[in-house]
């Protein structure tokens, strides 16, 4: 167990910059994501954490120690593989066993660690069989198996659930986590899936082409995102130009045509800084729809023009003046159709305001 | 359906033709007769015997044997070399390389071992077993390295990436992982290998140090005096060698893969 960081990192392949200058602390035992759209940069910071690449410039510092110039194999990283890698010519025993041969595990006590390991993935008794005769499920659980049973200092996961079917997915997710809890190791998790890095994530790192946009909890990024791209990137949202009306110690008095005045609180506003423009965020399930009445505060009268369904939730796309905002609200009785006249209202807490978009 | 059935005619003359002779071969082994030729006489197994008991051709066996042995080893060690390098690593001129490990197919055999022939003379080397197996081992390596680099290429290097993650250092990741991955491609590389040596005899005509006989030079010398019964004999067990090896080889293979999964 260590806590890894990560000083002024920069990657470079020819004139493509994979990774812009990040720093990141990894706790030592946190359960930290790197979220991000593809190509963004996740697995090129996972690369060089195992050794698989070297940064073209910074440090990487694993338990107080630099290690950019050691080698791959004298790291003690637990590596999980989007394909998981299991190595199709030796047994499930022999793929957990590996890397205890060289950490001069004795025969009797390797068997009683693969053994303990393979309890703990819940697959007792497959030490017989190739990689080749279990289920995609299963070879993910060895795959996790071979990687923590050397006891490393961190582990790594690429990606580790995406070459699953989705209800698979869901259960590994909790399984992962619970014996990222048990064993307590140190570990950073690469997705794209906005879902997972949010059920799982101590921290999320959000990136967005080579750049670390964002580092806080899952709550925090999802309630007050760092800029513009995490907004839109995590969960879905509603962002209005607005204009700054005034300042009060409550917070800040965002200004737009569709909602007139809106108070945002302090903490969610600190990237607008002392602007005098800036973006109003509302997410689309702090927005609620009800029957046209008589227009209340922090409200205004919009038509819905078309509904998405989803059983106990619906989204609704609704049109205020010229601008059409989306909603997501639970369903209580009868949904709104398209056509109908609704008044749509904001809480001001649950808004933020962001910096103005200048592109 | 007329068409069809012309077509299928055509296909088995085309077969009778290509191995009307190498049966011809193998029956006239078996031939009592003095002079080897239809109809054939008797069933008898005296030429195996006389081939056996001629010191020149035993000879010529076993340096075909040897050759053929050695170069397997020589070009399989440097094919899995080359390929690996050509696979697994970035560097300048590797295109040159490859063009330059794969020119001895292209090179008309004559010369090729014309060439090494008069670089030798120039080097003021006389002809000997260390060149033939030199000439020999360039003349099996691009076969070896193209069934090599076929095999590893499709090796994904996740696994490899494993290996070095769980403590294992490149030469360790390499007879743990790579090595026995890519092991039916290194297998079929050096029976081909064998097979090319084994066969071998344009460029063994020039290569060859005087006195030295493989086995084809031998049947070639032979067939200038008379054609004897003997020399069926011997084709029998080439071609018993050339392709019951690689067969074999297949069988077992497919033997252990079943065994695995
Ligand atoms: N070996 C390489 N050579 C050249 N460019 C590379 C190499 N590896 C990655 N890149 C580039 O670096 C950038 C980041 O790649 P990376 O693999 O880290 O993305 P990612 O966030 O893991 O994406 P994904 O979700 O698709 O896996 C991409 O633009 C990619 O094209
Ligand atoms: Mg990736």
């Amino acid at each position: 167990m260590a806590r890894v960081e990560l000083i002024n990192i920069q990657k470079s392949y020819g004139s493509v910059q994979a990774v812009k200058n990040a720093n990141v602390v990894f706790e030592e035992g946190s359960f930290t994501t790197l979220l991000g759209p593809s190509g963004c940069g996740k697995t090129t910071i996972l690369r060089m954490v195992s050794g698989l690449a070297d940064p073209t410039n910074g440090d990487i510092v694993v338990g107080g120690k630099r290690i950019n110039n050691v080698p791959i194999h004298k790291r003690n990283l637990g590596l999980v593989f989007q394909n998981y890698a299991l190595f199709p010519h030796r047994t499930i025993g022999e793929n957990i066993a590996f890397g205890l041969k060289y950490r001069g595990v004795s025969k009797s006590d390797a068997q009683e660690k693969v053994r303990h390991s393979l309890d703990i993935v819940r697959l007792p008794g497959v030490e017989d069989r190739y990689p080749q005769q279990l289920s995609g499920g299963q070879q993910q659980r060895i795959a996790l198996a071979r990687a923590i049973v050397i006891e490393p200092d961190v582990l790594l996961l690429d990606e580790p659930l995406s070459a699953l079917d989705a209800n698979l997915r869901e259960d590994m997710r909790v399984e992962l986590k619970a014996i990222q809890d048990r064993i307590g190791v140190t570990t950073i998790f690469v997705t794209h899936d906005q879902s997972e890095a949010l059920a799982m994530s101590d921290k999320i790192v959000v990136m967005s082409a080579g750049v670390v946009e964002q580092i806080g909890a899952p709550d925090e990024v999802y309630n007050t995102p760092a800029s513009e791209f995490v907004a839109t990137f995590l969960g879905a949202s509603n962002l209005l130009p607005a204009t700054v009306a005034g300042r009060n110690e409550t917070g800040v008095i965002m200004e737009t045509p569709e909602f007139g005045k809106t108070c945002v609180p302090v903490a969610r506003s600190i990237t607008l800084g002392d602007a005098a423009k800036g973006q109003l965020m509302i997410r689309a399930e702090n927005l609620h729809l009800t029957k046209a009445s008589i227009t209340k505060i922090d409200s205004a009268n919009a038509v819905v023009e078309a509904v998405d369904y989803q059983g106990q939730l619906a989204r609704y796309f609704v049109r205020i003046g010229n601008t059409q905002l989306q909603a997501i609200n639970m369903i209580s009785g009868r949904p709104f159709s398209a056509g109908d006249k609704v008044n749509v209202s904001l809480i001001p807490e649950e808004c933020s305001a962001l910096p103005a978009n200048d592109t | 359906m007329r068409v069809w059935s012309l077509l299928k005619t055509y296909t088995v003359m085309v077969y009778i033709f290509m191995f009307a002779p190498i049966l011809v071969v193998l029956l006239l082994a078996f031939n009592s007769s003095q002079f080897g030729g239809f109809p054939i006489e008797g069933f008898s197994l005296r030429w195996f015997v006389k081939l056996y008991e001629n010191d020149a051709i035993t000879r010529a066996f076993r340096t075909s044997l040897m050759l053929g042995a050695l170069t397997a080893i020589i070009s399989t060690t440097l094919g899995i070399l080359a390929a690996l390098a050509l696979v697994r690593y970035e560097f300048r001129g590797k295109d040159l390389i490859t063009t330059f490990l794969i020119t001895p197919v292209l090179v008309p055999e004559t010369v090729l071992a014309v060439g090494l022939l008069i670089f030798l003379r120039w080097l003021h080397m006389p002809r000997s077993f260390g060149l033939l197996l030199l000439g020999h081992s360039i003349i099996a390596l691009p076969f070896v390295v193209l069934v090599v680099q076929a095999r590893l290429t499709g090796i994904r290097r996740d696994y490899e990436e494993a290996a070095q993650s769980l403590g294992a250092s490149p030469l360790q990741t390499f007879f743990q992982v790579t090595f026995p991955l890519m092991l039916p491609a290194v297998f079929a590389g050096a029976l081909f290998a064998f097979t090319i040596s084994f066969d071998n005899i344009t460029a063994t005509v020039f290569w060859r140090p005087s006195g030295m006989e493989t086995v084809p030079t031998q049947i070639f010398g032979m067939l200038r005096n008379s054609v004897s019964p003997e020399i069926n004999a011997l084709g029998f067990v080439m071609i018993c060698i050339t392709v019951g090896v690689p067969l074999l080889a297949g069988m077992l293979a497919r033997y252990f893969s079943r065994k695995k999964i």
